[in-house]
């Protein structure tokens, strides 16, 4: 009987294999594939026939996105400028928790020093503290400290939460650079610093695109922070928060909200693809050794 | 840096708990003086908070399971090589990477009473009579077989909602450790007659578990405390209360920062609570297996 039940599994598991995949290909392609066909349609279309995926060329429109992106003093949304301070935020905030990142999980791999075994530990566990316990009190001295509203708080912030696992990506391939090459180069009368930004460094690129992109996502996708801090301050606003006021506010036909919801993730979707090997490859690292 | 952004405001998080402190008299408070647990009275003697709680755990539980399930099922479905796989594995991760704003507002819209896709499909296609509000409906009535049960849909449609979204989250790693997998150790169950089910159970997995171990601990510490996602999909109504969710209705509606503070911290010390006896108990397994 053996065989011909691993043969029903195998031929079972064969199929199960295929369906699976088409699955959860429509499950996740489709909402965005929904997204974009709203978004160019008129909203009576919509209304009229909510449950059509197509649209015909009569119904086609690109006025959702002209409301969307035309500035607010002439009667738009004012995504342009929104999409801006999202690209400063999330690009200081890049380049900071860079800065930030690199002696840091340089340090952490290569120098010895008390404690040095813990410290990988100790900055997941900054994750064990949940972003609403530090958003009561980072609310309130931003009140007081007067940077409510403004955009460099907000990356302040940003950094401080992307650092850690910036940090562990960063070590994670840091680990795999020979210690052997380091030396050579001491050898040859590189200080420390110089073997850093002439060895290592170039050495790193991959990592240090990927672990910059991951912090670029998560910086251009936070909502939390940026909605505790710059409310107040429409011209201050990031692409997300926008949208979300842009929903909750006076009646906005769903159309439109689709078309600032294309503009918000195109950008992030177009880095993604434009480097998905790198990122992959950098987020997994070290989960492929048990 | 991440001191001042991070570990200070912890501190505060706890002094303002004890504190009887409202947004307005922040400025005039010093950091020390009329300690009281007023805050903690009212947080546990308070019928709304324990529902939040276990609104909170279920929705932890469930998304943390059903993202990690579906990833593995995932992962083990697009695990050999094929045409394409590329990017389709690209396109798996698209719910992961796309901005949550974007992507709560088209659930929101295809979920619609009255003009989502779901709902019209369904009247079509599946013969529903009324249309589903799924993120308004507290207690949904389900007969079967004339069994009355009500089903909590809002939460329901929340957790498919966060396992739809980090379902990537696990399916690149696993997928990753997978492909580490030895093909030797397949290879020889197969020779050993080994059916697909059982080569799952007794060759993949115990391969993949401290990989599972590892995500199953991650997911639960970022869902246990996660905002944006319940706050955006349902604003927290109908009985998806979560925790985080409340903690920013105390510090944006109430103005109660004390009050919030003291919620938070019961919401980490319930985590970190939860979580050692979870690290007690792999531990003890692991101790078990070597």
């Amino acid at each position: 009987m053996r065989p011909s039940r691993a043969q029903a599994e195998e031929r079972l598991f064969g199929v199960l294999r295929w369906v699976v995949t088409v699955l959860l290909a429509l499950v996740t392609v489709l909402p965005f594939c929904y997204m974009l066909l709203l978004s160019v349609k008129s909203i009576d279309a919509l209304l009229l026939e909510p449950g059509r995926l197509w649209v015909s060329a009569r119904e086609f429109t690109l006025a959702t996105y002209q409301q969307v992106l035309r500035p607010a003093s002439e009667g738009g949304q004012g995504f342009l400028r929104m999409l801006v301070n999202s690209g400063l935020v999330s690009l200081g905030t890049v380049a900071l928790t860079l800065l930030a990142a690199i002696p840091g999980a340089y340090a952490v791999t290569r120098l010895r020093f008390f404690g040095s075994r813990q410290v990988s530990a100790l900055f997941l566990a900054v994750y064990l503290f949940p972003a609403t316990l530090l958003a009561v009190p980072l609310f309130v001295m931003f009140a007081k400290l007067g940077l409510q509203g403004s955009l460099g708080g907000l990356a302040l912030v940003y950094v401080a939460q992307t650092v850690p696992v910036a940090v562990y990506m960063l070590r994670n391939y840091f680990v795999t650079v020979p210690a052997t090459l380091e030396e050579a180069a001491a050898l040859d009368g590189c200080t420390r610093l110089q073997t850093v930004r002439k060895v290592v460094l170039p050495l790193a690129v991959p990592s240090l695109t990927a672990t910059g992109l991951y912090v670029f996502m998560i910086a251009w996708n936070e909502f939390l922070f940026a909605l505790l801090f710059l409310a107040a301050r429409p011209e201050r606003w990031t692409v997300s928060l926008g949208l979300q006021q842009l929903a909750g506010g006076v009646e906005v036909p769903k159309t439109v909200l689709m078309a600032g919801s294309v503009v918000l993730t195109v950008p992030v979707v177009l880095l993604f693809f434009a480097a998905e090997r790198l990122l992959t490859e950098g987020l997994t690292a070290g989960a492929d050794k048990s | 840096m991440v001191l001042v952004v991070v570990v200070l405001p912890i501190l505060w998080t706890v002094l303002l708990s004890f504190r009887r402190a409202r947004l307005v008299d922040i400025p005039h408070m010093g950091l020390f003086g009329d300690w009281s647990l007023a805050n903690f009275a009212g947080v546990f003697s308070s019928s709304d908070f324990w529902t939040s709680l276990w609104t909170t755990l279920l929705y932890t539980v469930g998304g943390t399971a059903g993202s990690l399930v579906l990833g593995l099922v995932a992962a083990l479905a697009l695990r050999r090589p094929f045409r394409g796989r590329g990017l389709l594995r690209g396109a798996m991760l698209l719910p992961y990477v796309a901005p949550v704003v974007a992507v709560t507002f088209v659930w929101q819209i295809a979920l619609s009473p009255q003009f989502g896709i779901v709902n019209e499909w369904g009247a079509t296609l599946l013969g529903w009579d009324d249309p589903i509000a799924f993120l308004s409906t507290r207690d949904w009535e389900v007969s079967v077989w004339g069994l009355h049960f009500d089903v909590p849909l809002a939460l329901l449609t929340v957790i498919a909602f966060e396992t739809w979204r980090y379902f990537p989250f696990a399916f690149l790693f696993l997928l990753a450790r997978l492909q580490a997998v030895p093909t030797v150790l397949e290879e020889a169950a197969l020779v050993d007659g080994a059916t697909p089910t059982q080569r799952f159970r007794h060759v993949l997995l115990p391969q993949l578990m401290p990989v599972i171990a590892l995500l199953c601990v991650l997911r639960f510490l970022m869902t246990f405390t996660k905002f944006d996602d319940v706050y955006l999909l349902t604003g927290g109504g109908s009985g998806t209360d979560v925790v985080a969710v409340r903690v920013y209705d105390f510090l944006t509606a109430r103005f109660d920062v004390g009050g919030a503070a003291a919620q938070a911290l019961v919401l980490a010390a319930v985590l970190t609570a939860l979580l050692g006896v979870c690290s007690g108990l792999f531990a003890g397994k692991v101790r078990e297996e070597s």
